[in-house]
């Protein structure tokens, strides 16, 4: 297990441990799910994995490197002391797991396919034949233009967009969300994996783990107004979503800090880490902080100074959703 | 209702004849006759093509401002959407490439009916005469309770269309014996360039265009697009912006602006109020809704208070009640307007059109057919009363 330490990394854990988020340091405000009383143990978890060594000594991700750091985030979710058992913890042979990756901004800013080899790896020693992933997002061609192979049919594991297979005719609706939900979830995912990047948006604050479902519907285009809110947290209401979620891994191997969410590279830094939480409100909540702390490290403005911050997390954590939590005091950051 | 179409036999040849015949026919449809059939949620089966060629449906926009870093503002609607390299606007038709700016639906008809033109609404222009009505995938609002979502609320590459040019749209118009081309089932103004080129096609050809729309327009496109249609039938959603807000996700000022400049522009307007049981029919809306028109654009403005039918995320709610719709007429009546409807009522006497000063009937209406026209050069043969609307072909 890599020990290396960053300044950066040391202030975040600090942070996290003594609950002083950069929200309460003059940052970002945000409106908190209601206060309810903490139960001893009742934490959200959320594993940051770090390597510094990610790229080795050259610009791309080394596969070896990202698949330790995949069983280290995941030995540390789970408690496990295997990485397969971490993973068989997660789903049974028989299953069918979908991995709903990012691949709208290219190859500069996408979900890493050294990642998500790494993940179709374990997922066939916990179990699941190689037939039974399919990894997916809206658009082959934008798979295609992050680095993915398409692949439909066969025993292989599959790998291709909704455009293929088309969207279901009935509409799927919660409160102000309403669209056809991709095939690929409906009837080809009877687990669902989220794998998001880690990047800023012009209009939600921050795009992670909850946007990412924005690939799901055939009408994201709809749900972008007032940033993205309520909608965000609606859509991930749907019971077709809700049910086959068992896990959030956010690829930020690169992440973006402003001009998202479309890639810029001058405004990226190589975080080389993943995010790993079955709570994807908590989630989404470390990895805003994270890019807050990346913003001041710039110079910039808070996205709340700027007039985005990101609402929908704390709906999505509110009464009327809870699907997860946004309390700093229930989130435990565990550094792996 | 909509035509099926098998999306793997689309062809890229144009929208022609046997295509069109064959549409009308399944869809159980003889044409000549006027389809009662609203356009239907139930759209084709099978995915949109992936790797179909929609080149020729790109044509660069209108309407639109350049920004630093390849973005772009779209000027077309109050929205203002400022989208960026390899994004879309909310509509979901129109992407900035590159820093240039297009419509991926010139020519792209996801749907094409002949229509009787009283099915628009339009009552009070050419009555008894069919329509060659199309439109394409999407729309600027989100209305909660659209009948037409399935196109509306959908990008185009998901809705099977025909490739249907403007000469093409003009010559099918003329072959079915329509003396108009009417833009409508979705939302005109997303399909602005389509309908601006189609508009000048059929007058070339003697074909007249009207357009069913929600109004929700910047100036300058209205002017120029809405400028080459000879009549004009806006949907006025309610008379409240907090409805807008929310069940719409538009805004009313801008429609109500609209409808003010159509009307300096000479503009053959007819407006529906589509009423929804606990959202928009209170009387302090109707009486707000018909003083505003009456102060604004006058008395002689056709008002069409429609039945609503649950459909898309507002299925909760009932039919509106036919005496809500009578109480609507009622106000607007008292307010002094002079051609209040009610509509998607079949056999309701308010479908009729009256005459405002000896009361005689002039129009009578069985569902979307007008099966009497007694008005005479414009005027009621009873009274000689100018009756407003373009009577005649």
């Amino acid at each position: 297990m890599s020990t290396s330490h960053s300044d950066s990394r040391r202030d975040f854990l600090k942070a996290s441990l003594t609950g002083a988020t950069l929200l309460c340091a003059g940052g970002a405000t945000e409106a908190l799910a209601a206060a309810e009383p903490i139960a001893a143990g009742a934490k959200s978890r959320v594993v940051v994995a770090r390597d510094p060594q990610l790229r080795g000594t050259g610009s791309t991700v080394d596969f070896g490197r990202m698949a330790a750091l995949l069983d280290r985030a995941m030995l540390a979710l789970s408690g496990r002391e295997n990485p397969v058992d971490a993973w068989k913890k997660l789903v049974r042979p028989g299953e069918t797991v979908g991995l709903k990756v990012n691949t709208l901004g290219g190859r500069g800013i996408s979900t890493n396919v050294q990642l998500v080899a790494a993940i179709c790896g374990r997922l066939q020693e916990a179990g699941i034949k190689a037939g039974d992933i399919v990894v997916w997002d809206r658009e082959s061609d934008e798979l295609e233009r992050a680095g993915f192979h398409l692949a439909m049919g066969g025993d292989r594991v599959q790998c291709f967009g909704t455009d293929r297979i088309g969207y279901e005719q009935e509409l799927a609706a919660y409160g102000s969300v309403g669209g056809l939900l991709s095939k690929i979830l409906t009837q080809r995912c009877g687990v669902l994996i989220n794998l998001p990047v880690l990047k800023d948006h012009d209009g939600a604050g921050v795009t992670i783990a909850l946007k990412n479902m924005y690939g799901v519907i055939n009408n994201p285009n709809k749900y972008h107004p007032d940033g993205c809110n309520p909608f965000v947290a609606d859509l991930n209401m749907l019971p077709e979503i809700r049910a086959r979620m068992r896990l959030t891994i956010c690829d930020a191997t690169t992440a973006m800090y402003e001009g998202g969410p479309g890639y810029k590279p001058e405004h990226s830094w190589n975080a080389n880490a993943l995010l790993v939480s079955t709570d994807p409100v908590a989630l989404d909540h470390t990895g805003w902080q994270m890019i807050e702390r990346k913003r001041a490290e710039k110079g910039l403005k808070t996205l709340e100074a700027e007039g985005r911050p990101p609402r929908y997390i704390a709906t999505a954590a509110d009464a009327g959703h809870r699907l997860g939590t946004n309390d700093p005091r229930k989130i435990s950051v565990v550094e792996a | 209702m909509f035509c099926h179409l098998d999306a793997q036999k689309v062809a890229k040849n144009p929208l022609d004849r046997r295509f069109f015949l064959k549409c009308a026919l399944a869809s159980g449809a003889a044409l000549g006759i006027g389809s009662a059939a609203a356009p239907a949620s139930g759209m084709p089966s099978g995915a949109a093509s992936g790797s179909e060629d929609d080149s020729h449906y790109v044509v660069e926009a209108r309407f639109y401002q350049k920004l630093a870093n390849r973005k772009i503002k779209c000027k077309l609607c109050p929205r203002e959407c400022t989208v960026g390299d390899k994004e879309r606007g909310y509509c979901g038709v129109r992407e900035n490439r590159g820093g240039a700016y297009y419509t991926l639906v010139h020519s792209r008809a996801a749907a094409a009916h002949v229509d009787p033109i009283e099915k628009k609404p339009l009552f009070h222009y050419l009555p008894s005469t069919t329509a060659f009505s199309l439109g394409t995938a999407g729309c600027n609002v989100n209305c909660k309770f659209c009948q037409n979502w399935d196109i509306s609320q959908s990008r185009p590459e998901q809705v099977p269309a025909q490739y249907a040019p403007p000469q093409r749209v003009a010559e099918l118009a003329t072959e079915y014996h329509c003396p108009t081309i009417a833009y409508t089932y979705s939302e005109p103004v997303i399909f602005a360039e389509y309908l601006m080129d189609a508009a000048d096609a059929g007058h070339a050809a003697g074909i007249r265009s009207i357009v069913v729309s929600n109004g929700y327009i910047q100036d300058e496109p209205l002017k120029a697009a809405y400028g080459k249609m000879d009549a004009v039938k806006i949907d006025l959603k309610s008379f409240s912006e907090s409805y807008y807000h929310n069940v719409v996700s538009g805004q009313l000022k801008p429609v109500l602006e609209t409808l003010v400049t159509l009307r300096k522009m000479g503009k053959w307007t007819e407006i529906v109020y589509l009423v929804l049981p606990t959202l928009n029919d209170s009387d302090a809306e109707f009486h707000g809704l018909t003083k505003w028109i009456k102060t604004n654009l006058g008395t002689d403005v056709p008002l069409h208070f429609t039945q609503y039918h649950p459909e898309y995320l507002l299925k909760n709610l009932p039919i509106t009640p036919v005496s809500t719709l009578e109480r609507a007429k009622a106000i607007a009546d008292a307010e002094g307007l002079h051609y209040v409807y009610i509509g998607n009522v079949p056999g309701h006497p308010a479908q009729n059109t009256y005459c405002p000063k000896c009361h005689k009937m002039l129009v009578e209406r069985v569902g979307f057919t007008a099966s009497k026209v007694l008005i005479r050069k414009s005027k009621c043969p009873f009274c000689q009363e100018p009756i407003p609307g373009v009577w005649h072909v």
